[in-house]
């Protein structure tokens, strides 16, 4: 007998909501491994990209709000141009970042910037970290 | 022969020389580059969300500053800038839906569809110049110096923004030929930055 264990029914409503926000279709993954390999974040990572996508695919929400991954992430698009089966995995670390930052719930707080920073940053690293992680 | 170009905040501030080098650089290369006036901020990170059209508007309108200055081409120095803009560029080229949605909500501006070609300074150089010009006119030839051409991730991905070969780039290896210096190869040439992550993560930026 075959079992569909991919199937829409398997598939948790963060997978749908995460769809409906990136247009990307976790189920699509076959899980080879290519995102984390070539991530270069992944060290520093609790749980590598490729078993964050496992775990939509189960619909394990609870894991993926425990890691830290998706904060890593820093959209380099490594992974998304080297996937073998398109799927656009920046796409869908951004979706699960807005599903928390829509929320009001802020990853970096600027008041707690220190001021050496602000004085040494290039100013588009201080703007485009308040676009990816405030909401 | 005159260009249009996109500074970007940082090039105004903590790269002025970044901008000073350049405009002098080409205008010895015999192109003058001339700044689009009333250009805004580029949004500095292309949204990567299908349902955030808010964050477009940004690229967008510098986009229509280029078209209404009539200028069929706009040249970005800032790697991130360049990314942003070349995205938002192509959104309202190829995405019919999305862009009579913003074309719509701007409807103070003319109306946009992509018609401006978003150009990185090492196409430029390459593309326009070439790198035959470049050693011809060269005064002070930088020999005997050995240098690590460093790519990262916004001038080569998204592939329909690469402006080299996305695994393999040579572009500023061929520049740095052309200067008299001698490319090493760099296995990091690729590697992501940490860019934004060096505000947010500070245990992460030890290792980028």
């Amino acid at each position: 007998m075959r079992v569909g264990v991919l199937s829409e029914k398997a598939c948790g409503d963060l997978a749908k909501k995460v769809k409906e926000i990136s247009k990307e279709d976790v189920l699509s993954c076959y899980q080879c491994g290519m995102c984390s390999a070539g991530c270069p974040v992944a060290f520093a990572m609790d749980l590598p990209p490729r078993q964050i996508i496992r775990l939509l695919q189960l619909g394990l929400e609870e894991d993926i709000a425990k890691s830290k991954t998706i904060w890593l992430c820093t959209s380099c698009l490594t992974c998304s141009v080297r996937c073998p089966r398109g799927l656009d995995l920046a796409k869908v670390m951004e979706a699960l970042r807005l599903i928390s930052l829509r929320k009001n719930i802020d990853y970096v707080r600027p008041a707690e910037i220190s001021r050496d920073a602000l004085a040494e940053l290039p100013q588009i690293v201080l703007v485009s970290s308040l676009r990816k992680h405030t909401a | 022969m005159e260009l249009s170009y996109y500074p970007g905040c940082t090039l105004k501030t903590r790269a002025k020389n970044f901008e000073d080098s350049t405009i002098a650089s080409m205008a010895a290369l015999g192109i003058n580059l001339k700044e689009i006036s009333r250009w805004n901020c580029c949004g500095a990170v292309y949204s990567l969300a299908d349902d955030d059209l808010i964050h477009q508007l940004a690229p967008v309108r510098d986009l229509i500053r280029v078209k209404e200055q009539e200028q069929g081409k706009v040249v970005v120095l800032c790697s991130l800038c360049f990314n942003t803009l070349k995205r938002a560029n192509l959104l309202m080229r190829n995405d019919a839906e999305k862009r009579k949605t913003l074309n719509t909500f701007m409807d103070e501006e003319i109306d946009y569809n992509g018609e401006v070609e978003v150009v990185h300074l090492l196409e430029v150089l390459r593309d326009d110049i070439g790198w035959k010009t470049i050693s011809d006119k060269l005064k002070v030839p930088l020999k005997n110096l050995k240098l690590a051409p460093y790519y990262g991730c916004t001038l080569l991905r998204p592939r329909e923004v690469a402006i080299d070969q996305v695994e393999r780039p040579t572009i500023l290896h061929q520049l740095i030929q052309a200067l008299g210096a001698e490319p090493i190869d760099f296995p990091f040439a690729t590697k992501c930055c940490g860019s934004f992550q060096v505000v947010g993560n500070q245990a992460a930026e030890r290792s980028y």
